[in-house]
């Protein structure tokens, strides 16, 4: 299992080779603040890589969440419409927001590893 | 507002303590404020709503117009400097109870606001021929230079925004000040002092922009960190940054100026009839007067209206739709409203679609949710309401 990252702070933890499962960092959620609604993609939507896949609702302001990697939507994290705050209390685990079949699976290449991540924040 | 970059931005005398507290310092109005501090909006609205809370708004417009040549009959001197300003807004000054704050409206000649704000008459008849007037940050040098283009010579206009400006918000504010000021808890609602603290004078008025009940306090700049501290010292009291600061006004159904109100909208648009005084209407004699008057009426195209919005919050420029998908208005705040813990907005629809209850709809990225006209404040009030001096 492996995770990468984008600059604009998604994640991708991939297993297998042809599944991710996509996010938002810790340090992202704490930038938005209290997330109070996550508006999640249609499972079956066909997406680009850099195309808006998601939105993120804090108190003040939309946040657009991009998908790090080009693939179709397998399945969508329901528990956060009735709890979006999961995406502040667990980013990486409970707070999950969808799952990409990998069209490409190459693009992970051109994504972060850890080190370069916590490079970029810093 | 165009962004000004961060070495260019104003800062408030309580900057040095906004970044010991760790606040997330933004660009707002030209100065570098807090959007929030380290507990975040929700738990800072939450806390104003249940405590009190400490915030700097002295970014705002707070001023003093001071009548020139005074008589020393203090009605006679009141009403000289309500004479300068009455022309511009359509608020009755000359009426003000001594101590008395009223909310008001500056108007350009066809009826839209140029800005709201607060207009007081000292309490102590020695400073009669003075008003003490609060603006907006954005609008503030526009608005006091057209004031003072008025006044034609007559008054002085002393801008204070040198000074610290802060508001102490929540049903827990009044036991506060009681320790620190215990004067101004005299106060009631709409009602302002002055009181010495600690070797200064503090002007204080009980008023704010959350619905709760509390004081806007302005301080010498020399002594505004000293009052923070002695106010944040009281454990009910937490910092609170502008996003709370703007949840907590959207709940109490208050308009914020360049959003729910700007030049082309009246103040019968926006919902403050009340602040267009009796005595003005029956004299008809403020700027756009014809307009408004017919409004007040009730011959108007829009109103702004509150609604309860079913799933993502819509925000600033969402279009409003009515039953058979046509655009019939616009929302102009709009946001998660914490108390509540469901998305509500301010819009302006026509007077039609305006009852409580009427079913719209909004569009959100593309989508239609649904949402339903409601009566605001959406958070009721509690404001300190004294029996009417």
């Amino acid at each position: 299992m492996t995770t990468k990252f984008t600059t604009d702070h998604e994640y991708i933890r991939v297993d297998g080779g042809v599944t991710g499962t996509v996010g938002i960092t810790s340090y992202a959620q704490e930038q938005l603040g209290d997330i109070v609604f996550v508006d999640l993609p249609a499972v079956g939507k066909v997406l680009n890589k850099g195309d808006e896949a998601a939105v993120v609702e804090s108190v003040k302001a939309a946040s657009e969440i991009y998908a790090p990697v080009s693939g179709t939507v397998t399945e969508v994290n329901a528990a956060l419409t009735g709890e979006p705050g999961l995406v502040n209390q667990d980013p990486a685990g409970a707070g999950w927001m969808f799952k990409i079949a990998l069209a490409t699976p190459l693009e992970l290449d051109g994504l972060l590893d850890d080190a370069g991540y916590a490079e970029l924040i810093k | 507002m165009a962004e000004i970059p961060v070495q260019d931005l104003k800062t408030t005398p309580l900057n040095a303590r906004h970044i010991a507290l760790s606040g997330r310092m933004v660009p707002f109005g030209g100065y570098a404020l807090p959007v929030q501090y380290p507990t975040g909006i929700m738990a800072e609205h939450k806390w104003t709503r249940e405590h009190a809370g400490l915030f700097d708004v002295s970014h705002m417009g707070p001023s003093f117009l001071m009548l020139k040549d005074k008589t020393g009959d203090a009605e006679a001197d009141h009403a000289a400097i309500a004479a300068l300003i009455e022309p511009l807004i359509c608020g009755d000054i000359k009426g003000l109870k001594p101590g008395q704050i009223r909310y008001t409206l500056l108007l350009n000649p066809d009826g839209g606001a140029i800005d709201d704000l607060m207009i007081a008459r000292p309490l102590d008849s020695a400073w009669a021929g003075t008003l003490y007037i609060v603006v907006n940050a954005g609008t503030k040098d526009g608005d006091w230079a057209h004031i003072e283009a008025a006044a034609g010579g007559k008054a002085v206009l002393n801008r204070a925004d040198n000074c610290g400006l802060l508001a102490l918000q929540g049903p827990d504010a009044v036991a506060v000040m009681a320790a620190i000021v215990p004067e101004a808890t005299e106060l009631g609602f709409m009602q302002y002092g002055s009181f010495k603290w600690n070797g200064t004078t503090l002007v204080v008025a009980r008023s704010g922009y959350t619905g709760e009940d509390g004081f806007e306090i302005l301080v010498e700049p020399e002594f505004a960190q000293a009052f923070w501290d002695v106010l944040l010292a009281d454990e009910r009291v937490k910092p609170i940054g502008l996003g709370a600061r703007d949840s907590l006004r959207l709940e109490a159904g208050l308009p914020l100026y360049g959003h729910d109100l700007n030049e082309t909208i009246s103040p019968t648009e926006a919902g403050l009839n009340f602040a267009i005084s009796k005595r003005r209407r029956e004299v008809a004699d403020f700027p756009g007067a014809s307009r408004i008057l017919k409004e007040f009426a009730g011959d108007l195209s829009r109103v702004r209206v509150g609604l309860l919005v079913d799933g993502a919050p819509a925000r600033e420029g969402a279009e409003i739709l009515d039953s058979t998908g046509a655009v019939v208005g616009v929302v102009t705040s709009g946001g998660f409203a914490p108390t509540l813990a469901r998305a509500i907005a301010l819009a302006f629809v026509p007077p039609a679609l305006a009852t409580p209850g009427t079913k719209l709809g909004v569009s959100v990225r593309g989508r239609v949710q649904t949402a339903e006209v409601a009566p605001t404040p959406f958070v009721p009030h509690r404001y300190f309401r004294k029996a009417k001096i």
